[in-house]
């Protein structure tokens, strides 16, 4: 079944024209989006800068709204933020002045859930990204990975069904972005989550995605579809010489260059 | 044995401690002498000038006397009753500041249009020296208790004011997304996010408003005051009274220094996360 479908979703915004002083102009940010999402599916998004990835985090967040065409979650159309979406940003977004576990719990007084269970949950979440021991922590007594793993488990803790990852690990070191890469493949695992990761990388996005959605950019509109039939990405400890994944690799990097060197003609 | 082996361990563990300690110990006697050398030079430098001639003592005398003036005036009452005055002035008028300042800071940096309107005015009447209003509120308010506290109020409130819209304003914007797509109300996102993240800003201003609050208050009570250490220093001034008026100006530094370290002990305490951020 369809987790999300995307309905020929157009985002137009007004922006300053550069010709004309003091003028503005209708800039397409995202045109007739069309793609759905399976119940459980891990799926990446991969574009060059100006494809509207941001956008489309932010209508599916629901805080704006489509100018054209619409996004259903389980059918519905979504009308505004709610919590059976959790969202992963590259900063992180963690409140400094609560400690890890006063972030998670955030989420779950957000949805309501009372007092005593709070802390229940958020040791069950920490734990869940190995954080046990750093939940008293504040945000800048923690390491980048560290905070990015607050951040996943405070998004997992109000139990959405569907998590919406913006470049969440743009801002790691190398090291940090595999250990998480391979985390987050475990988690998705263990909780069943619908995942739509943003990225710009494209070894990221064809490790973690059962799909790879490649965009083009200006504006923002889906290139193609890629599948990635490959099992067991967490066992296979060479993934990367995998002639699977080396074929789907070289077809999302040319699908990406194709585009770099038409625009840089026009 | 088991004993023996606890006490061991407890022996063992607790041998590296003092040793740390001691180093620190002699680190801070150096931090003291560091911090205190200077002053002290100061002191011994007033005390000597003008017994050697190089001020006249009838106009500054040496430190020895003023200390044993403020410790005359300290026993006799005098100066706790002035000390008194000035203080309740001074929290009177600040409290008030802060009682009037952040709410309002509050809701015209939350509303655009508000900010928008009235920050130009605001950067009008905090860049006019209070006490260039001094007669107008005597004018207005009379020489009482009421001109006193108000001018106080006035002089507080701006630094205040402006530093909690500033607050408001500079908010992450990225932390108001990330509240948001929880979907909390506005009123939940207003002082679950807004507000703890606008206190290290807004206790600038705080800080910023009682370092002013003393000043205003000393020039406010040298105008037609009957108590408070602004009125004493002029009354011994006019009396020809130069150690008990030197004590005067040395209690309000005390009562300066005082008000100043209160509120840095809080700003650290309200600001404590954002530390190494």
């Amino acid at each position: 079944m369809d987790k999300i479908k995307f309905e020929r979703v157009t985002k137009k915004f007004l922006v300053r024209d550069e010709q004309k002083k003091g003028a503005q102009r209708e800039f397409t940010a995202i045109q007739d989006i069309e793609f759905s999402v399976k119940e459980g599916e891990f799926i990446t998004l991969v574009g060059p800068s100006g494809c509207g990835k941001s956008t489309l985090l932010d209508l599916l967040t629901g805080l704006t709204h489509p100018t054209k065409g619409r996004i259903l979650i389980d059918g519905r159309e979504i009308t505004g933020p709610g919590l059976d979406r959790g969202i992963v940003f590259q900063q992180y977004a963690l409140f400094p002045w609560k400690t890890a576990r006063g972030n998670i719990e955030f989420g779950l007084e957000a949805k309501g859930i009372p007092k005593s269970e709070r802390k229940e949950k958020a040791e069950y979440y920490l734990n869940l990204v190995g954080l046990k021991n750093f939940a008293d922590r504040y945000p800048h007594e923690l390491s980048g990975g560290m905070k990015q793993r607050v951040a996943i488990a405070r998004s997992l803790a109000f139990n959405p069904d569907v998590l919406l990852m913006d470049e969440p690990f743009a801002a790691l070191d190398a090291q940090t972005r595999e250990t998480l890469q391979t985390e987050l493949l475990r988690i998705w695992k263990e909780t069943g989550k619908t995942i739509i990761f943003i990225t710009h990388g494209i070894d990221e996005a064809v490790y973690l995605g059962q799909r790879v959605v490649v965009l083009s950019a200006n504006p923002g509109s889906v290139k193609k579809i890629v599948d990635v039939p490959l099992e067991n990405r967490t066992e296979d400890f060479d993934i990367k010489s995998n002639p699977t994944y080396i074929k789907v690799r070289k077809e999302v990097w040319s699908l990406l260059h194709e585009q770099h060197f038409q625009a840089a003609f026009i | 044995m088991v004993i023996a082996h606890k006490l061991n361990e407890k022996v063992k563990s607790s041998s590296p401690p003092p040793k740390v300690k001691a180093k620190r110990d002699f680190g801070i006697t150096g931090k003291i002498f560091k911090q205190s050398i200077i002053l002290i030079l100061f002191l011994v430098l007033w005390q000597i000038a003008p017994a050697i001639g190089l001020a006249d003592p009838a106009f500054l005398p040496p430190f020895s006397e003023v200390a044993v003036a403020w410790w005359h005036l300290l026993i006799s009452g005098e100066l706790w009753a002035h000390f008194q005055a000035s203080i309740l002035r001074s929290i009177a008028g600040f409290g008030l500041a802060l009682v009037i300042g952040i709410p309002l800071g509050l809701l015209i940096g939350w509303y655009p249009l508000a900010r928008d309107l009235f920050t130009p005015i605001l950067e009008l009447f905090r860049n006019t020296a209070a006490l260039a209003l001094l007669p107008v509120f005597i004018l207005i308010l009379g020489i009482g208790e009421v001109s006193k506290i108000s001018i106080i109020l006035f002089a507080c409130t701006w630094p205040i004011l402006l530093n909690t819209i500033t607050a408001v304003k500079n908010v992450d914007p990225l932390l108001i997304k990330s509240a948001r797509s929880m979907n909390i109300s506005s009123f939940k996102l207003f002082y679950k996010v807004i507000l703890p993240a606008s206190v290290p800003t807004i206790f600038t201003g705080v800080r910023m408003a009682g370092t002013g609050a003393i000043l205003v208050l000393i020039a406010a009570e040298m105008v037609g005051a009957k108590e408070g250490l602004g009125y004493y220093i002029t009354y011994a001034q006019y009396n020809f009274l130069i150690p008990e008026m030197y004590a005067g100006i040395i209690t309000i530094s005390v009562l300066g220094l005082i008000i100043n370290f209160v509120l840095v002990k809080l700003e650290k305490h309200f600001s404590k996360w954002k530390q190494a951020e």
